[in-house]
């Protein structure tokens, strides 16, 4: 399939203008030895073929529309309303580029502004920036913008906080001579508890790392660790992995967030194996100078017309090169999109009801959990729509069995956590039904030996 | 005209999408302490009707490839070919947890190995990861790989990364990032690296070189060879980016010109959209000897025959993005290269090269272009010229907007004054190319004749110039307070 139209009495003409004889001629600078290598790369598939083809890789997986899905860990099973990709499919959005010319690109601003009032409110933070990545990327770069404001080289991470999170701040942060201290999780007859994280803060901390939820479900008082924060002059950065969340719980705005960042796949991403989706990243006032990423903001033009721009650039790696507050250029801007019709879709009344949903699906399913003979719920207090179960076994095996019934039996803690080898966390959305966790529960209950 | 906020259309008690009765909610968080829930949630309230009204709107105010012509030197806009939407949104893909069994996505898996092959192929390199979320991530990545392959060396006191002075400013941030310092290498006058400065400054301190081929000027380096080698020879590895691959492809392989590390952006060369500023995609491309270190997991196949993630990667980087990378976009990139295959990866670069070339020829004499040599898939012409009559690139670039034809880009790189930088990509063909060497043609005939009409520029969009300055002196980055529904705790 040829993307290439022209044809080749066009490209004579083309070459004389040039004043070369032959295309071939317009490569004469790459070393000859190398040039024009033989690639082994298939012959071209006309569309029909490719279809066919990409429909045979599809259809070697199992999607979530044929299992019920129990998973969450950080990516939601949330119903997507269908305006939400009719809109992202309006190709004047997605063929366009990064708005360097507001004049031709007031759409896209206008809905990158509209994103940021959007997840200001919702996080209740001052402002947003017009998104980054995902959700670890939001949280790594927050890290940095941290050590950037207080000038210290000290970052505590909750160990509840999702493990890929951790992950990437600790990659991002290699080599720079900054010591990171997580709080450990263990599991005890009470069930899972974390080590007070309270006790980590010292004056040489730049930031204080928590989830909420947390990644085994739990929603916490935070109060007292954002007052150690302040004691102490560390930041408090706040993470929401799941933001349909915040259709419900007290938001990071109101427990005293320095910096909150978060993952807005829930609202309205589809989960594509685990991206593209959108990070989400706010922070107060104060810190708009540290903030990463596009920003976009308002102005008028010279009939006092109200138009947007992209702002503050003298942040960014176009201006600033080595001096930036970050090498990002992306903003992630089709997924924020989604997210922006996605809320202002859904309102204060569908948000409010995708989260109370979600949570009392899953407040369903752990008391039918808690009733199976050699399962425990391992959370101590108040969950949102996702819960910790202890098995009787290796809680791969018991997704590995529950697959078999078309089921996606949660995440299994294993490979992050040692010592919960038979610890499943497993989420309820909206769109689970009290069937769904019947079958759950069944599935459950035959692995018991 | 333009369009209202959301918050402005917003009427309280308007609802677009319920997922069930009010009766259904009630009694649903009644467990939760009050402490924790939230007071009121302000976001607008709206009909699914005026949604649509609204995002429709908005877009008929923005230039996008499907439009209009759009070349945005250094991004590669080129076309996007509908299939690829198609295949990305099939269910089987898009419908996918990136949590879910291994077994339960062995199609996905099979779709990253099999694009990681072709673009280890393509580029001549050993191993690929598709783990970054887009190219600054990726050059991210790199340097961290580099890092890693020096510290195991033990060469523990390299901390200068040489960066030509031409190059995107998001290779001395990355640099920076890594809490390198960075060397500024200055361009000859024939567009190429100053090959003497690098010989003087490359030495035991220096991490490596970030250099782009062909470089920003769309000029391929001619002593290509001798730079790397004279990076090797220092001790440092070369780092390529990957902004320009389109110019390139099938015409040489990156790694048989002595780049160690390449990264890769899939929404330039293999077409996945850009949606308005992402998502991108930028995987890398390494030597075997960094392969080691590539982000974890890594795509593997079993004696068995069936895929999963490894995760044993002890000398691995780590992690940089959650989950695998933007798989939707990878799906869209083996679409393309498999409707391309390799003969048409060749006359990707071959049609793009052409193309900008032939526009150089049709501007040049009219606007100065400062390296007037052949160039790749894009070149660097300057206003400079035209300033003479009180008229600048910016308001070129504002003029163009009136003929319905994004800008090229303008002011970079930094060391062209006044540059306007083209890249036509080799989607367009020959009518187009002429229509835009006409108006700009005209355009400087318009300079030296009637600059008022170029001042005034743009014309007819649906606002005009924008006040910058005062948008950064008094920033305003969220709309005033929606006047909300329920100022009172949620109602279930």
């Amino acid at each position: 399939m040829a993307f290439v139209p022209l044809t080749a009495d066009e490209q004579q003409v083309m070459l004389r203008e040039v004043g070369v004889d032959s295309v071939a001629d317009l490569f004469v600078d790459i070393p000859e030895h190398v040039r024009f290598p033989q690639l082994d790369v298939p012959p071209p598939l006309t569309e029909i073929e490719v279809v066919r083809k990409m429909a045979a890789l599809a259809a070697r997986n199992q999607h979530i529309g044929q299992l019920a899905c129990f998973v969450g860990a950080g990516a939601y099973n949330h119903y997507i309303p269908s305006v939400v990709g009719h809109m992202m499919g309006r190709s004047e959005f997605y063929t366009s580029y990064t708005p360097y010319q507001p004049e031709m690109s007031q759409g896209t601003l206008q809905s990158m502004f509209e994103f940021q009032s959007l997840i200001a409110d919702l996080f209740e933070m001052d402002v947003a920036n017009s998104a980054v990545y995902d959700g670890p990327a939001a949280l790594a770069e927050a890290v940095l913008m941290a050590l950037r404001i207080t000038r210290r080289d000290r970052v505590v991470l909750a160990g509840s906080v999702h493990p890929e999170y951790r992950a990437v701040v600790s990659s991002y942060l290699d080599g720079r001579g900054v010591e990171l201290a997580t709080s450990e999780v263990e599991l005890r007859d009470s069930g899972l508890e974390e080590r007070p994280i309270v006790d980590l803060l010292d004056d040489r901390t730049a930031c204080c790392v928590v989830q909420q939820p947390d990644f085994f479900g739990n929603i916490a008082d935070l109060g007292a660790i954002a007052e150690r924060c302040r004691e102490v002059g560390a930041l408090l950065v706040y993470v929401v992995a799941e933001a349909i969340s915040l259709g419900l719980l007290k938001t990071p705005g109101a427990w005293g967030a320095d910096i909150a960042v978060g993952e807005g796949q829930s609202l309205g991403v589809s989960l594509s194996f685990g991206g593209p989706w959108v990070g989400l990243m706010a922070c107060k006032q104060e810190h708009l100078r540290q903030l990463p990423g596009r920003i976009v903001g308002a102005t008028t033009d010279q009939q006092a017309r109200r138009g947007f721009v992209l702002t503050l650039q003298a942040r960014e790696q176009h201006i600033r090169r080595e001096k930036a507050t970050s090498n990002i250029c992306t903003s992630q801007t089709l997924l924020a999109l989604g997210v922006t019709v996605y809320l202002s879709t859904l309102g204060p009344e569908g948000l409010r009801q995708a989260a109370a949903l979600s949570h009392k699906k899953a407040r369903a399913g752990a008391e039918r959990i808690a009733r199976l003979p050699g399962y425990r719920v391992l959370n101590r207090g108040p969950f949102f729509n996702e819960f910790t179960v202890l098995c009787p076994t290796d809680g791969a095996f018991v997704r590995a069995r529950l697959l078999e019934r078309g089921i996606i039996a949660g995440y299994p803690l294993g490979r992050d956590y040692p010592g919960l080898q038979n610890a499943l966390v497993l989420c309820c959305t909206e769109r689970n039904t009290a069937a769904e966790i019947e079958q759950l529960a069944n599935g459950l209950a035959s692995c018991v030996s | 005209m333009t369009e209202p906020l959301l918050s402005e259309l917003s009427r309280p008690g308007r609802v677009g999408q319920r997922f069930a009765s009010p009766e259904q909610c009630r009694g649903a968080v009644d467990d939760l302490p009050p402490e924790l829930l939230r007071g009121e949630l302000p976001l607008p309230e709206l009909g699914e009707l005026d949604v649509v009204r609204h995002f429709t709107h908005l877009s008929t105010m923005n230039h996008s490839i499907d439009a209009g012509f759009y070349p945005l030197g250094s991004c590669t806009m080129k076309y996007n070919p509908k299939v690829d939407e198609d295949v990305a949104r099939l269910p089987g893909f898009a419908q996918l947890h990136p949590y879910q069994p291994e077994e339960s996505v062995q199609g996905a898996l099979e779709v990253m190995l099999e694009l990681q092959r072709l673009l280890a192929e393509i580029t001549g390199f050993a191993a690929v990861t598709l783990q970054p979320a887009a190219g600054a991530q990726a050059e991210l990545c790199g340097m961290l790989l580099i890092r890693a392959y020096h510290r195991e060396r033990g060469d523990l006191k390299r901390s200068k990364v040489l960066i030509p002075d031409s190059a995107h400013g998001t290779n001395p941030a990355t640099a920076a990032m890594c809490g390198y310092s960075t060397i500024s290498i200055p361009t000859d006058s024939h567009g190429n690296v100053d090959l003497g400065r690098l010989k003087e400054i490359a030495d035991q301190e220096t991490v490596g070189l970030m250099l782009t081929n062909p470089n920003t000027l769309g000029l391929f380096e001619q002593e290509i060879l001798e730079v790397t080698e004279t990076v090797h020879r220092a001790g440092g590895l070369v780092y390529g980016d990957g902004a320009n691959l389109n110019a390139i492809l099938g015409a040489v392989k990156p790694a048989d010109l002595g780049f160690d590390v390449l990264h890769i952006n899939t929404h330039k060369t293999f077409s996945t959209p850009h949606g308005g500023g992402g998502p991108g995609c930028g995987p890398v491309a390494v030597r075997d000897v960094l392969e080691p270190y590539l982000p974890k997991p890594v795509v593997a196949r079993r004696p068995s025959g069936e895929l999963y993630l490894d995760w044993n990667r002890p000398r691995s980087i780590g992690k940089l993005k959650g989950f695998w990378g933007h798989f939707g976009m990878m799906v869209r990139a083996l679409t393309y290269i498999s409707l391309q295959g390799g003969s048409g990866l060749r006359e990707i670069s071959e049609a793009a090269v052409l193309n900008a070339n032939y526009l150089r020829a049709r501007l040049s004499g009219v606007y100065d272009v400062p390296y007037d040599r052949i160039c790749m898939h894009e070149f660097v012409a300057s206003g400079r010229s035209q300033r003479q009559y009180g008229v600048r690139t910016l308001d070129i670039a504002k003029r163009l907007i009136d003929f319905e034809i994004h800008p090229p880009t303008v002011y970079f790189p930094l060391i062209v004054e006044e540059a306007i930088m083209v890249e036509p990509t080799e989607a367009e063909n020959k009518d187009t190319l002429d229509r835009f060497a006409d108006v700009m043609l005209q355009i400087a005939r318009e300079a030296e004749e009637n600059p008022e009409i170029i001042h005034q520029a743009p014309h007819n969009r649906v606002v005009g110039r924008l006040d910058e300055t005062t948008a950064a002196r008094r920033p305003v980055l969220r709309w005033a307070r929606v006047p909300a529904q329920a100022a009172s705790a949620p109602a279930y």
